[in-house]
């Protein structure tokens, strides 16, 4: 199956199985592997991408359903050198340990802020993480890193 | 994942067509359930057709009356909307974000999952269910576990919800999958006062004597003393069904605090 | 010092860099030419005999290479999974540990144990040819409750009773006599709840052969790759040691469940040889479920005497431990000796005896998790200290202060093995008291009331020992392994320095807290230094990241190495100086002889080792580089109070935590704000555990919570922010003064939000996880 997909803003068109999942594509035939896998019952949120702007768990979107579609994975969200206020907060704020759902939980946290109208309190941040685990950081210090970001969105 | 053939179907007869022609399709809407469970090997089916590419099917419009929602809607569209404050705020505490951005109304409602959210609202609010043959009155609509109206191949297109004078919706939600062990929406409308219940049975229900005691008096005390029949109740690892009992009432009476404020 | 990135500054860390662009590199981002997949299969049956197992219909399928049975591996000499450490029972015989070959040949013992697995060209035909394996089982009845295990159907042909070891610690006369003296005895039947670790990457292995020069790589998701390397080659017989080199890449987080050697890393290493290519593997999250070690699991009784002023007299505790089906890698220490020795606690409670007797169960093995022991005798004797206050009519707080063993009493020997070597109780206590607003609390619960809802307050003194461990001690304690690490300190020739660790970091930021130890101690700048861990083919040997170690071992192993590196140091500028290397001091990165007015600074130094010019070679190699074992005197005993309060919305029974202190000491820190980090975590873990977190299997051996659809993991909003801080009574017997950090708060929290929840409903138990359901059935029998 041909799939068509603006990823980081460079054009692909792969030739995938029917049954790829928008993961696959992304760390298997595009070799980003930023973007991880932490469960197979869409959960975790560590797959966490933007598909034409929102955020969707990559694990359970199929190729074919993305096809035609804009993503924006955590390799694209900095430009160039400079970093996304979102990447500059996590670090400033200790907001990761081991790193594995840092990837989805920024790329989670940037359409949170994105999609809110008005400056998020911690209790909306905390609410509006629920698709995303972090089992280091007890996400105290990423809800402080979201605060802080939001800031400079 | 089982391998099967994923067509994408540009408009309603096409769909169908597939659907037709195939010795076993599943359409895939949203996909939040049904990816999941492609992905355990439960389902296996040899054609997904997917419903994204149709024209007009996430539509949502209203009158003073009516807000109709395209069954491709998402969770998140609806979250968003301003008619239904009530099913907005329904919408809004389906799954998570990323769910919410994925998951559509009619893959919700066709699934018909007896701890989804929507079933309560199509009950409570007293909707209508069109599909590409028919319109199906909501309370016709859920039949049994994972069962409903719909006949094989079917497409649900936009659900239909009247506008009524107030209403609110409480959910209880399990601590791991964020699913309903219980939500509970109450609406007065112009058919009287509905009471609409998921999670805590096989499929959602209207609790008839919640509503009788509602139309006397709109106040979360109305039902104080009103036993809940829990025998037909579900019972798991997170929650018996006299615990679900309570939380019906525990529920309603928040759902009916809300619609008072 | 530099006041930016030295000791006690909280430097930003070095490998956010990587992780927070997606650069970051985990074992099932590296790919290999000519890769194939791994899919192992699975017992559906918690226990039973296999009679037969049928590949050829898997062999069948396009795209498989090879299926291979756990026949395969044994007749290629590949041996059990071992248990590394012998526990001895009351009698004096060693523990039973039963065979366990990494895939099953004659019977299954749990559901998910696998027994075959299947190598093919894609992950696809790897899963289509597992699902064709076909197996002819004879179900056997399972054995699941370790409270019955001892009377139930045997498991394992070599343990009767299904007893793995009946083990005791402590005088049990002088005990009995402290009870018959007794003016109270509070008693308390407690559980542990099962965990499922749940690190967010799941276990991966990717093994490859090199058949020209008989190398085998593994690349693994291991916390200990060298002690990975040495078990695959020692015990396992899967390659000579030297001929296997095992990388741990970046591991997404293990808390435990990645230290012990599994099934599948060995069967991907030995099968890459097999068929001459690369094999990967990744867990599926329904499978790191059934097959990750699960932890904790304890049934106890527990009695302490007191006088009725609130003494602690004695303690006697009996706990049956679940072990599951095999004794995991160092299970058998976990409900032993990292339990029965904590019992203690912080009191001066002279007479102390626990029983424990570890049985076998047709469930996952169970092994260490975030704290390991200590979690759990620290929620016994929490638990039971705050039930005594009550029955008692004392308040808890004082009840403690009253038995804390007080600060000068250190060097401290307890009734139960250790011996304690600084700390001061009281002062965390009162520093936690005072952040929780204690004054505050009675206009806090009356508001609650008000509203329809019930406050509690629970507190949690607890103490442990870490820095694992004296090697001489656990070795004469039945460890089969020394537990010192090691360290090299390379300083090139410009001056920059390279570390070589053996403790593993997979979240710890050892990259950042070793560089700034080490700029700090040479005066030189921290992004001049470099921390590589994790390969055994580039550090000589570690024992690796478990036990709130890395520091207090790691750490002191790299100050060692730099403590010959400076007196190399010293040697060399003597001769530049002309002097005696007893005349050169060195300090703030400046090497320096009361002689002259030209210090000379860390890198001319390193320059001169290179470039060797100035001193005798007859008396000096060339070069400066040092390599330094630390093997540590005594454990470390970091200690904090923690006070949780809660409120209870009895409609619903649901607990929110309101208010959560944490009082650490944790000696000297380096980076404050990781050290903080890590006591948020581990907090998150205790909470997950007191209000979330079950393993449940149902009567017939199947794990009802199986996947986050029913084993609730801790998010966002279920944790409330913490307030974190610290006081410091340094370490005696290592060179930082340092404790560690990584497990103590899994170790107090469960006891204080029990015990806050308990308060809130007046009653004395209620089990974990203190579930809505279960607080709200709790409040159903009192009404």
């Amino acid at each position: 199956m041909k799939v068509n997909l603006t990823v980081n803003g460079s054009q692909h068109a792969v030739d995938v199985a029917d049954n790829a999942l928008l993961s696959d594509v992304l760390r298997e035939t595009l070799g980003l592997t930023g973007t991880h896998v932490g469960c197979d019952t869409s959960q975790c949120g560590a797959c966490t991408v933007h598909l034409n702007g929102r955020s969707v768990k990559s694990c359970t979107v199929l190729a074919g359903q993305a096809d035609g579609g804009d993503v924006a994975t955590i390799e694209g969200i900095a430009n160039g050198d400079d970093l996304h206020p979102m990447q500059v907060a996590f670090r400033a704020n200790h907001a990761l340990q081991c790193g594995f759902c840092t990837p989805g939980m920024i790329m989670s946290a940037i359409d949170l802020v994105e999609s809110s109208d008005a400056p998020l309190n911690a209790e909306q941040v905390r609410e509006g993480l629920e698709g995303n685990f972090c089992r280091c950081t007890g996400y105290h210090n990423i809800v402080k890193a979201v605060l802080d970001a939001q800031a400079n969105m | 994942m089982y391998t099967f053939n994923f067509r994408r179907a540009s408009n309603l007869d096409e769909a169908r067509q597939i659907h037709q022609s195939s010795s076993d399709a599943v359409y895939v809407a949203g996909g939040m359930t049904l990816i999941p469970s492609l992905k355990l090997r439960l389902a296996s089916p040899e054609d997904v057709v997917d419903l994204s590419q149709i024209d007009g099917l996430a539509t949502i419009s209203s009158t003073d009356s009516v807000l109709s929602i395209g069954a491709m809607a998402r969770h998140n569209d609806v979250a968003k909307t301003t008619q239904i404050p009530a099913l907005a705020a329904l919408a809004s505490r389906i799954g998570d974000a990323q769910v919410r951005n994925c998951g559509t109304i009619g893959g919700s409602l066709a699934n018909n999952d007896p701890a989804a959210d929507y079933p309560a609202a199509v009950l409570g609010l007293g909707a209508t269910i069109h599909t590409n043959s028919r319109s199906i009155a909501g309370d016709d609509f859920f039949v049994d576990l994972f069962e409903t109206a719909l006949e094989d191949g079917e497409i649900i297109t936009r659900v239909d919800f009247r506008v009524p004078q107030r209403a609110a919706y409480a959910k209880f939600a399990n601590q791991a999958s964020k699913f309903a062990v219980v939500g509970v929406m109450v609406a007065e409308t112009d058919a009287g006062v509905r009471v609409g219940v998921t999670g805590a049975a096989a499929c959602a229900f209207r609790l008839t004597s919640f509503e009788e005691a509602l139309s006397t008096s709109m106040s979360a005390s109305a039902l104080d003393g009103i036993d809940v029949d829990s025998s037909d109740f579900n019972e798991d690892l997170h929650a018996s069904a006299a615990y679900r009992a309570n939380l019906v009432t525990v529920m309603a009476k928040q759902a009916v605090d809300q619609l008072v404020a | 010092m530099n006041a930016e990135t030295g000791i006690g500054a909280s430097v930003l860390r070095k490998e956010d860099a990587r992780f927070i662009t997606g650069k970051g590199q985990y074992t099932d981002d590296i790919s290999m030419f000519g890769q194939t997949h791994c899919v192992f299969v699975r017992s559906p049956h918690a226990r039973a005999k296999i009679n037969s197992i049928s590949t050829e219909r898997a062999m069948a399928i396009d795209g498989v290479i090879r299926v291979f049975t756990g026949d395969e591996l044994v007749a290629d000499g590949i041996g059990d999974l071992p248990c590394g450490w012998v526990v001895n029972s009351k009698d004096g015989s060693p523990m039973i540990s039963p065979p366990h070959p990494p895939i099953a040949t004659t019977l299954v013992n749990y559901v998910g144990e696998p027994y075959a697995f299947v190598v093919a060209e894609s992950l696809q035909a790897a899963r289509d040819g597992a699902e064709a394996v076909e197996a002819d089982f004879e179900v056997l009845e399972a054995v699941i409750d370790m409270a019955t295990a001892s009377s139930s159907d045997q498991i394992h042909e070599n343990a009767p009773n299904n007893q793995a070891y009946d083990w005791e610690l402590g005088e049990k006369d002088a005990t009995d006599a402290a009870f018959d003296k007794a003016d109270h005895i509070t008693t308390l039947d407690i559980t542990n709840n099962r965990l499922i670790p749940n690190a967010i990457e799941p276990r991966a292995a990717l093994g490859s052969y090199d058949a020209a020069s008989g190398m085998y790589t593994l690349y693994t998701t291991s916390q200990n790759p060298h002690v990975e390397r040495v078990v695959l080659a020692l015990f396992v017989n899967v390659a000579p040691e030297a001929n296997l080199r095992v990388i741990s890449p970046d591991v997404g987080g293990g808390f435990g469940s990645k230290i012990f050697v599994y099934a599948e890393e060995t069967a991907v290493i030995w099968a890459s040889a097999k068929i001459g290519r690369p094999i990967k593997w990744r867990a599926d999250r329904s499978e790191s479920f059934l097959s990750d070690a699960h932890g904790r699991d304890h049934v106890t009784k527990a009695e302490l005497a007191l006088t009725s002023d609130g003494e602690m007299l004695g303690l006697r505790v009996k706990t049956i431990a679940n072990m599951g089906a095999y004794l995991s890698t160092f299970s058998s220490s976990v409900p032993t000796y990292l339990y029965g020795t904590l019992l203690a606690g912080q009191y001066k409670t002279p007479a102390i005896y626990v029983e424990t007797q570890a049985v076998f169960t047709n469930t996952a093995p169970v092994d260490a998790y975030r704290g390991a022991g200590r979690p759990e005798a620290t929620y016994v004797v929490e638990r039971i200290v705050e039930t005594a206050a009550r029955e008692l009519n004392m308040d808890p707080v004082e009840l403690r202060r009253k038995n804390f063993i007080p600060p000068d009493a250190f060097p401290y020997q307890t009734p139960v093995a250790l011996e304690y070597d600084t700390g001061n109780y009281a002062a965390s206590m009162s520093l936690a008291l005072e952040l929780a607003d204690s004054d505050g609390y009675a206009a806090r619960k009356a508001a609650s009331e008000a509203n329809g809802k019930m406050r509690g307050r629970g507190y949690s003194c607890y103490i442990e020992a870490c820095g694992i461990a004296p090697s001489q001690l656990v070795i004469s304690l039945g460890a089969g392994v020394g537990l010192f690490e090691s360290a090299e300190v390379r300083v090139d020739v410009s001056g920059s320095v390279t570390v070589m660790t053996g403790s593993h970091s997979h979240g710890q930021g050892h990259e950042t807290t070793f560089a700034q130890l080490v700029s700090d101690r040479l005066g030189i700048p921290f992004e001049s230094v470099n921390v590589i861990h994790g390969d055994t083919g580039r550090s000589d040997y570690g024992l690796g990241t478990y036990g709130s170690r890395s520091i207090a071992v790691g750490g002191s192993a790299i100050d060692k190495a730099m403590d010959k590196i400076i007196a190399k140091g010293k040697k060399i500028a003597a001769h530049m100086f002309e002097t005696t290397e007893d005349q050169v001091e060195f300090a703030e990165g400046q090497f320096s002889f009361a002689g002259s007015n030209e210090p000379k600074p860390f890198a001319e130094i390193a320059g001169a080792a290179y470039i060797p010019a100035v001193y005798p070679l007859d008396e000096l190699e060339p070069g400066l580089s040092e390599k330094a074992f630390y093997d540590p005197k005594n454990f470390t005993y970091p200690a904090g109070s923690y006070v949780c309060e809660v409120e209870i919305d009895p409609s619903t029974g649901v607990s929110r935590i309101e208010k959560f202190v944490a009082v650490d000491d944790f000696g000297n820190v380096i980076n404050p704000m990781i050290v903080e980090g890590q006591v948020h975590g581990g907090l998150a873990q205790g909470i997950g555990q007191a209000l979330l977190e079950h393993g449940i299997y149902d009567a017939d051996g199947n794990l009802s919570t199986g996947s986050y659809m029913d084993y609730t993991m801790p998010r966002a909003a279920d944790l409330p922010d913490f307030d974190v801080d610290m006081t410091s009574t340094p370490c005696t017997h290592n060179p930082l003064g340092v404790k560690g950090c990584g497990e103590a708060g899994a170790i107090g929290s469960p006891a204080a939000v029990i015990n806050a929840i308990t308060d809130a409903l007046g009653v004395k138990d209620v089990p974990m996880p203190a579930t809505p359901h279960t607080v709200w059935e709790t409040i159903q029998q009192g009404a």
